[in-house]
């Protein structure tokens, strides 16, 4: 919402520079986000008359003037502009001086001829022909105000002297989108009186009964209707001091009749709209529901189909105006338009919200309405636009008011709590000093009620009373206290296991990263999941920016990979990553999906290869005190490598997958070095995990090691040789360590040779060559059942 | 005999003087004081002297034993010593040869944001709770005080999956689900991702982190919001730090406020940073409204509370000097490596 302060002048005395006008406004609720003073960027600019126009001796296309710019003698200037008259008014340029766009004007020669300056076009100034429709776009800005003084500066000659302020309104504060709205705030903010106005209409046409009929069939959608006619209309330009003050609204000026409509819109905050009655079919207007298979051209000239739920305005057959949102084109005010119909009305705030979005029309008007106007408001605008009307001379206003009333008076009493307010705020303030703030905004205090003025929606309850006190209390003299009570926080089990994995994978050397949670259906395409997979059934968004945010994934891996890959494409030699993500896996008993928090890595580089990345794992594994977790091959995953990829279990609990990353997809994801991807569910790494951690004795008697060499078949998992022996080797066994496997030479073929160092000990004694013996004879034993033997 | 052990004694000396390994050193203990050593020898001829000598030369003996012992250990002393010596000598090795560098892991910078503001708030009695992302109507809007078409949804460009489930915009639902659950005392925040229909652009990402605050108890009153909401921002960004409340609004909290830091670029004179106001918002804050405790089946009566929010990219762009707030999502190494 923009604000002239010129306008604002006229309700309320404020007298402050437009940086404290900003500072106060914005510390009583109403934000300003900037403010410009207009003319600020020109300077040196005057108003000169042009006193002769001479061929320029060495050009055909220039003119040397003589201009009288106030001063002593008349300064001679070149131009090349084509409209000028002797005796012409111009806004001249003097030599020093600056235009809006910042360029600098000094005294040059044109082809041997001294030009001491520059007469200027409206855009030169910073302003266009809406602002002085008489003047032409691109020439010479000739001046045909009124009371304008040679030599006098430009900006006071044409009124270019506003500031104007932008405002953030909150969507609580439909009232603040007017001048008087805001004026209301000015004068309360700086204690000032509201100057209000009352409009006097003289309405000295008359009207007869069956010129226009209003009906409202839908009384719930609309409230409150008014009409009043105007005859003998004369569309012509609007005076300076409309146009001067829509400009610095920001609304262009188009005739008397649109200008008066916007302009009350603007003081008053009511949306107006005028029908051309020669257009009304049946000289009737009914305000109703539209019909399905109806449709309007709007004044936009756009063509909107309609359905019920959609409020008209409508003559004896068709829709002429989207109630609330914009006017139609057919009924619209035209230059040769002699009769209009005004309309002051109120409208559902719901009804033109549901209009605007659906037909994508948001306007001054619909942007109003939607929040929610007084209906006590719609006479007076009303009355205000005939005033102007009378004012500019551009009808005759006649003297009855067509108003169809279906609206329920009612008075908001919110209970008057001065100790109540005083307590939540933590403040001191008397009870006068309490209603003196109140009366400022218009509320009145009777018999312990604070009663809510009709323009004033937004005040509910006590607390919207103790924010309006806060308000102009001042938030920032209200004290600062803390809490009290004894609290403790801390972070919960799985918060703090999660803090434990993160800082598990940074000190294994990972980098942490963060993903968006959506993704494109082509994803799933590049992870080769068959057409049916249950991945590819995602929770979709019903209006995505784009197909590549459309889903909300159901594997976090697809995001891990475009990572690795814009890595990869970006030159970076390696990448170790990891993130906690959030999976989205819809759940058909209920209305939400599932959301698995998932941990997943992803590598490629130099050096890494699956051992790799499995000794990472392990030592995560390790410190989260998982135990007896094992790795199982499963060759059955779609974007795994079918012969590098494992299943990670704990007890036979699936706690994720580890994995190299299947060649295709790599290509699919424009990766071009082997990438390896660890994927496991959080939740299952918690449920496995050992928490209750118990210090065990260090031994002080020594651990024995015997090394094993065996000869297995060659598909036999090395992990199925550790199994073996933790299975046979019984209590002393301390642990297993794999570390030769060879293929080759001496070896029969299609078998392995694989070394294992078994490390034993016992808590109470040196254990004996008999134990030892006994120990290892067991586990030979059982690898044999299993036709391992050693290797002789 | 005497002139016998002397001239051991001579020759002994002589001969460790000239020594120059360990192994030398043995050789000479083994030849003169060994089981078969020279003065080993005079020592056993001792039985076949008179009672007279045998004192003299015994202690004549001793004497020259005690000298080359001495004298075979301070030889030793020597060698060892000039060993060491010529050994760090040879080890000594060019220190500036780059190590094996192994790099930890770097958390990622919106987490190390996120961990210090925890770290405040749990240090101020607070909960961490959090919440599903895909969320229904009611949690993030009409719990909320924002029923359908209320024109305060339009602050809030929302993702639909369908009409009564959406991608939350605000961590506020998991304040309602806490609220339905628990009674007060409550004191929890609650980070998490939101999600807004809008364009990625430098300042616009469709997915960002909020973290949001509530306080309900009996008696809590708006300056418990503003000494609690200071004592945060001079947490986070120094004790020199200066705060200023506004009137806002929010339909979830009445009376609302927003809250500005004074600019750190220009100390509020005004400055690009902060777009000439000397101000730079950081977050929105409000008593929490009646309608939104009754709607959790908290008594207003009995009950106050105030509730904030707060974007977690915007304080991380701000501490680090980030721009572009694409990069947290790019996941660049180049970039996750500064912090």
């Amino acid at each position: 919402m923009n604000l002239s302060m010129n306008w604002l002048k006229e309700f309320v005395d404020v007298d402050v520079s437009p940086k404290e006008f900003s500072d106060r406004m914005t510390m009583s609720g109403s934000k300003v986000e900037k403010y410009e003073i207009e003319g600020e960027k020109i300077s040196r600019i005057v108003v000169g008359k042009v006193l002769s126009i001479e061929k320029h001796p060495n050009a055909d296309k220039l003119v040397v003037c003589m201009v009288d710019v106030g001063a002593i003698e008349p300064v001679q200037i070149v131009t090349g502009a084509k409209n000028l008259c002797v005796d012409d008014i111009v806004p001249v340029a003097l030599d020093g001086s600056t235009l809006s766009d910042g360029t600098k004007i000094k005294k040059t020669k044109f082809r041997g001829i001294l030009s001491l300056g520059m007469m200027c076009s409206l855009a030169e100034l910073g302003l266009s022909v809406s602002d002085f429709p008489y003047a032409v776009e691109d020439g010479i800005f000739v001046l045909q105000e009124e009371s304008c003084k040679i030599g006098q500066n430009i900006c006071d000659a044409i009124g270019f002297n506003d500031v104007k302020f932008e405002f953030e309104i909150t969507p609580n504060r439909g009232d603040c989108l007017s001048v008087i709205g805001l004026a209301r705030e000015a004068a309360a903010t700086f204690n000032k009186e509201l100057k209000l106005h009352k409009p006097i209409v003289r309405a000295l046409a008359k009207t007869h009964k069956d010129e226009i009929k209003v009906n409202v069939p839908a009384k719930d959608l609309c409230p409150f209707y008014s009409v009043r006619i105007v005859k003998n209309v004369k569309i012509g330009p609007s005076p300076r001091f409309i146009r001067e003050r829509l400009r610095a609204m920001g609304v262009r000026s188009i005739n008397n009749i649109v200008d008066i409509t916007n302009y009350v819109m603007l003081e008053y905050g009511q949306p107006m709209h005028a029908f051309d009655l020669r257009y009304i079919d049946g000289s009737q207007i009914n305000v109703r529901r539209a019909n399905k298979n109806e449709s309007i051209i709007t004044l936009d000239g756009n063509e909107h189909k309609l359905n019920e739920n959609n409020l008209v305005i409508a003559d004896a057959k068709k829709p002429i105006a989207l109630a609330g949102v914009m006017g139609g084109e057919f009924s619209s005010v035209k230059n040769d338009t002699a009769t209009i119909v005004l309309e002051s009305a109120i409208f559902d705030p719901v009804a033109v919200r549901i209009a605007s979005k659906e037909q994508a029309l948001r306007t001054d008007s619909s942007v109003r309405f939607e929040k929610g106007l007084d209906k006590n408001n719609c006479i007076p605008a009303l009355n205000r636009a005939c005033e102007l009307i009378e004012l500019l001379g551009a009808g005759e206003v006649c003297s009855e008011t067509f108003i169809v009333d279906n609206s329920l008076e009612e008075i908001i009493k919110i209970p008057f709590d001065s100790g109540f307010i005083n307590k939540f705020l933590n403040i001191d303030l008397s009870c006068e000093e309490m209603k003196k703030i109140l009366s400022r905004l218009g509320c009145k205090v009777v018999d312990n009620n604070v009663i809510v003025p009709s323009f004033r929606m937004d005040l509910k309850n006590k607390n919207d009373i103790a924010e309006e006190i806060a308000r102009f209390y001042g938030y920032d003299s209200i004290p600062s206290t803390s809490l009290r009570g004894s609290h403790y926080g801390k972070l919960t089990k799985e918060q703090k296991f999660e803090q434990k994995i993160k800082n598990a994978m940074i000190a294994l050397g990972l980098d942490e990263i963060a993903t968006y949670s959506f993704l494109s259906p082509k994803q799933y395409n590049k992870l080769l999941l068959p057409p049916e997979h249950f991945l590819r059934n995602s929770v979709k968004i019903s209006n995505p920016l784009g197909e590549e945010t459309s889903l909300m994934r159901t594997t976090a891996i697809a995001s891990m990979l475009e990572v690795l890959s814009s890595n990869y494409n970006h030159k970076n030699e390696k990448a170790k990553l990891f993130e906690l993500a959030k999976e989205f896996i819809p759940n058909h008993n209920s209305e939400l999906p599932n959301e698995n928090l998932k941990l997943i890595a992803g590598f490629y580089g130099k050096n890494i290869d699956f051992g790799y990345v499995k000794g990472l794992l392990e030592g995560l594994l390790d410190k989260l005190f998982i135990k007896n977790y094992e790795f199982v091959a499963n060759s059955k995953i779609a974007y795994f490598h079918p012969g590098r990829c494992a299943d990670v279990l704990c007890d036979e609990v699936f706690l994720g997958n580890i994995a190299e990353v299947h060649p295709t997809v790599l290509e699919n994801f424009n990766l071009g070095k082997r990438a390896y991807i660890i994927a496991l569910d959080v939740k299952a790494l918690f449920d496995n995990a050992d928490f209750n951690i118990s210090y065990s004795r260090i031994v002080k008697f020594p651990a024995v090691n015997r090394d094993l060499s065996l000869i297995c078949d060659r598909e036999v998992p090395v992990g199925k040789l550790q199994k073996i022996i933790k299975n046979s080797a019984g209590k002393f066994l301390e642990n297993v360590t794999v570390f030769d496997v060879y293929e080759g030479e001496q070896i029969p073929k299609n078998k392995k040779s694989v070394t294992v160092n078994i490390s034993m000990r016992s808590n109470t004694a040196t254990l004996t060559d008999e134990q030892i013996n006994s120990i290892i004879k067991k586990v030979v034993d059982a690898f044999e059942k299993n036709n391992i033997t050693l290797r002789s | 005999m005497k002139d016998q052990i002397e001239k051991i004694k001579n020759t002994a000396q002589k001969e460790i003087l000239d020594v120059k390994t360990l192994k030398d050193i043995e050789n000479l203990r083994i030849k003169y004081l060994g089981k078969k050593g020279e003065l080993t020898t005079i020592l056993k001829q001792i039985g076949k002297l008179s009672d007279n000598e045998k004192p003299i030369i015994g202690q004549l003996v001793n004497e020259a034993r005690d000298f080359i012992n001495y004298s075979l250990e301070s030889s030793i002393k020597k060698i060892k010593e000039s060993n060491l010596e010529q050994r760090l000598n040879d080890e000594k090795i060019d220190v500036t040869l780059p190590g094996l560098h192994r790099s930890i892991g770097h958390k990622h910078p919106l987490t190390i944001v996120l961990d210090d503001v925890k770290e405040i708030f749990i240090g101020m009695g607070f909960n961490i709770v959090e919440g599903p992302e895909i969320e229904t109507d009611y949690y993030n809007f009409e719990a909320l005080n924002m029923p359908k078409y209320h024109p305060a949804r339009d602050t809030q460009d929302t993702f639909y999956i369908s009409e009564n489930v959406l991608l939350r915009t605000q961590t506020s639902c998991v304040q309602i689900r806490t609220m339905e659950k628990t009674q007060p005392p409550i004191r929890i925040i609650s980070p998490g991702r939101v999600y807004r229909s809008d364009t990625i652009d430098a300042t616009h990402s469709p997915l960002f982190n909020q973290i949001e605050g509530l306080v309900v108890d009996k008696g809590v009153t708006f300056s418990d919001l503003k000494g609690t909401l200071e004592a945060f921002i001079q947490a986070l960004y120094g004790a020199e730090s200066v705060v200023r409340f506004r009137p806002h609004h929010f339909p979830y909290t009445e009376p609302s406020a927003e809250v500005d830091v004074q600019c750190f670029g220009c100390r509020g004179a005004g400055c690009r940073l902060c777009k000439n106001e000397g101000w730079i918002e950081i977050l929105g804050c409000g008593m929490v409204h009646p309608t939104v405790l009754k709607n959790c089946g908290i008594d207003p009566e009995i009950y106050s509370g105030f509730a904030f929010g707060v974007g977690l990219e915007r304080i991380a762009m701000r501490r680090y000097n980030i721009d572009d707030m694409r990069l947290f999502y790019e996941n660049d190494v180049r970039f996750l490596n500064q912090f």
